[in-house]
C-alpha cells in the first residue's frame, strides 16, 4: 500500500473541521467550513462577529451611497483606533517630564525622531492622523446636518456627537503640548490666556488646567494624563452611546 | 382550546396524509401537514364558526387557563385571533373575565413521568399582548455583509494608504525646546483654534475666547431642539441649510485668515508676498 501525503486542500479541510477551529469561528464566519453565500449566512456573518455586530444585519440601500455619508463617521472611528495604536507605541518612548533647564519630554521627542525604529514615521502618522480626525469629525457633523439626520428620533445622538467633537478637539489640543517645543508651549499659552478671562472662575480654571499659574512641568504632566487616559476614556464612553443610539434610533437616516 | 378538539375535515386529512406518506415524508411531519390542511379545509367550509367566541372551548385545557385569563383585556380581539390561524398558539378568554389573574402558586412542582426522555418539546402558550410587535418598514435593505463592510474596508484602506504615504514624506514639526522667556513671533494656536484667535483681534477675550465658543457649542447642541421642521429634504430646509452654511463658511474663512493671512505680531500678511506663517 502506498501512503500518499494529504494535499494542502485536504489539510485545510481537516483543519476547518477540527473542534478547535469550530470553537473559534462561530457559525456564519466566512472562515468556517460550509459557509454558503446565502441570506442566512450573510446575516450570521454580521451577527456572530464581535466587531461587525455593531452593525445591523441589513441597512437601507441608500445608505451605501458614498455621497450620502462619505464614510466620515466610520473614518473618524477608524482614525481614533489608529491614533490609539500609534499613541500606545509613542508612550513606550516618551516621558512627560519637564524642568527649567533641560527637558526629558523634549529629549524623548528627539529620540523618537532619530533613534527609535520607525519612531519618526509613527509620530507622523499620529500627528497627521490627529489633524485629519479633527477634519473628519467636523465634516461628519456637517454631513449629518445637511442630511437632516439630527431630526427626531435622533436629537440626542446629535448632542452626543457635539460632545464627541468637543472631546476630539480636547484630545488634539492636549496632545499638542506634549512635544514641549516652542510651538506647543506657546500655542497652549494662548489658550491659557483666554481661560484667564473666564468669568468668576478665571484663576481657578487657569490653575486647574495648568497645575500652577504658568505653563510648566505640572501642566505637561496634567495634559499628558488627560491626553492618554482621561479624555480617551470619556470619549469611548460617549462613542459607545453614539453607536448604540444609531441602532436604537433606526439606523442610518434618510433617504432624502 | 386543546389540539384534539379543533374541528377538522376528516376526508381532507386522510387524503393529504396518504399523499404525503406516498411522497416519502416522515410520518409525524405528514400527520402535521394533513392536520393543518384539514383544519383549513374545515374552516373554509364553515365560515360562520369563525366569528363565534371561543368561550366554550376555554375550559378544555388546564394549562391554558392562566394565559387565557390574561387575554381578557382585549377579549374581542383575542377571540378573533384564533380565527386568523393562531388557534394552536393562542387560547382566547371568555369575554366576561374581568381582570388579569395568575393562578396562585400551588407548591406542586410537576415531576417528569417515568421513562420520559431527557429532552422534550414544549409548546408555549403566549397571550397576544405578550408578544412585542415591532412595526418597522422594511424598505429597500441590503445585507451589511458583504455590501457595507466591503465599502467600509475600502474607505479604511484608501485613508490608510493616503496617511502612510503622507507620513512617509512629510515630517511633523518639532521646533526648539520650549522656552518660557522667548515668545515666538507670531505665536499661534493649533489650526482649529485660529478662527477664535482671529476673533481675538476684534473682540475682548471674554467675548472672543469665552462667550463665542460657548455659544457655538451650546448652539450646536441645541440645533435639533430649535429646528422642529420634520422634513429632511433639502428643498424644505432652505433657511436651516442657509444658516448652517453661512456659519460654517464664516468659521472656515476666519480659520483660513488666521492660518495664512496673519504673520508677525498677528498682523495682516499676504501669503504670496510675505510668506506663510503656519505650522501644523
Amino acid at each position: 500500500m502506498k501512503l500518499k501525503p494529504p494535499s494542502p486542500s485536504e489539510v485545510g479541510d481537516r483543519l476547518r473541521e477540527s473542534e478547535v477551529w469550530k470553537s473559534i469561528f462561530r457559525p456564519g464566519s466566512i472562515f468556517r467550513k460550509g459557509y454558503k453565500d446565502t441570506s442566512r449566512d450573510r446575516a450570521l456573518a454580521t451577527m456572530n462577529n464581535v466587531l461587525y455586530h455593531l452593525h445591523p444585519v441589513k441597512v437601507k440601500r441608500h445608505g451605501l451611497k458614498l455621497t450620502y455619508t462619505f464614510c466620515l463617521g466610520g473614518l473618524s472611528f477608524f482614525l481614533f483606533i489608529l491614533l490609539t495604536i500609534t499613541g500606545i507605541f509613542l508612550m513606550f518612548f516618551y516621558r512627560p517630564m519637564a524642568d527649567l533647564g533641560g527637558s526629558q519630554a523634549y529629549t524623548d521627542m528627539q529620540n523618537i525622531r532619530t533613534l527609535v525604529f520607525f519612531g519618526d514615521f509613527i509620530r507622523n502618522l499620529h500627528r497627521w492622523g490627529a489633524h485629519l480626525m479633527v477634519i473628519t469629525v467636523t465634516l461628519h457633523m456637517a454631513r449629518v446636518f445637511y442630511t437632516g439626520a439630527y431630526k427626531p428620533p435622533r436629537e440626542f445622538n446629535w448632542v452626543v456627537g457635539v460632545i464627541l467633537l468637543f472631546l476630539t478637539l480636547g484630545l488634539s489640543f492636549t496632545g499638542y503640548l506634549l512635544p514641549w517645543d516652542q510651538l506647543s508651549r506657546w500655542a497652549v499659552a494662548i489658550a491659557e490666556g483666554i481661560a484667564g478671562y473666564s468669568p468668576l472662575i478665571a484663576k481657578q480654571a487657569q490653575f486647574l488646567l495648568l497645575g500652577g499659574v504658568v505653563v510648566g512641568p505640572d501642566t505637561l504632566l496634567r495634559w499628558y494624563v488627560l491626553h492618554v487616559l482621561a479624555l480617551p476614556f470619556v470619549l469611548v464612553l460617549f462613542l459607545a452611546v453614539h453607536f448604540w443610539r444609531i441602532r436604537k434610533d433606526g439606523g442610518i437616516s434618510g433617504p432624502l | 382550546m386543546a389540539r384534539e378538539d379543533t374541528p377538522l375535515d376528516q376526508e381532507v386529512f386522510d387524503r393529504v396524509l396518504k399523499e404525503q406518506l406516498e411522497a416519502g415524508t416522515d410520518k409525524r411531519v405528514a400527520e402535521g401537514r394533513a392536520r393543518s390542511a384539514a383544519v383549513r379545509a374545515y374552516k373554509t367550509a364553515h365560515p360562520e364558526e369563525e366569528a363565534a367566541p371561543a368561550a366554550a372551548a376555554s375550559g378544555g385545557n388546564g394549562e391554558a387557563q392562566a394565559p387565557a385569563a390574561a387575554a381578557a383585556g382585549a377579549a374581542p380581539a383575542a377571540a378573533a385571533a384564533p380565527a386568523q390561524g393562531q388557534a394552536a398558539m393562542v387560547a382566547a378568554a371568555p369575554a366576561s373575565a374581568p381582570t388579569r389573574t395568575a393562578p396562585l402558586p400551588t407548591g406542586n412542582i410537576p415531576s417528569p413521568k417515568k421513562g420520559a426522555p431527557d429532552k422534550h418539546r414544549l409548546l408555549a402558550l403566549v397571550p397576544p399582548e405578550g408578544i412585542q410587535r415591532v412595526e418597522r418598514e422594511q424598505g429597500d435593505r441590503v445585507n451589511v455583509w458583504p455590501h457595507l463592510l466591503i465599502e467600509e474596508f475600502v474607505a479604511m484602506f484608501v485613508l490608510s494608504v493616503g496617511l502612510v504615504v503622507f507620513s512617509t514624506f512629510v515630517n511633523a514639526p518639532l521646533r526648539e525646546l520650549a522656552n518660557a522667556n522667548l515668545t515666538p513671533n507670531p505665536s499661534k494656536a493649533p489650526w482649529y483654534f485660529l478662527g477664535l484667535q482671529e476673533l481675538l483681534r476684534y473682540f475682548h477675550p471674554l467675548v472672543a475666547g469665552i462667550s463665542i465658543p460657548t455659544f457655538i457649542l451650546v448652539g450646536l447642541a441645541a440645533v435639533p431642539y430649535v429646528d422642529r421642521n420634520p422634513s429632511n429634504r433639502p428643498g424644505d430646509r432652505k433657511i436651516a441649510i442657509t444658516l448652517f452654511t453661512m456659519m460654517f463658511m464664516f468659521g472656515a474663512v476666519l480659520t483660513i485668515i488666521g492660518s495664512f493671512f496673519r504673520g508677525p505680531g498677528f498682523n495682516w500678511t499676504w501669503p504670496w508676498a510675505q510668506g506663510v506663517f503656519f505650522e501644523l
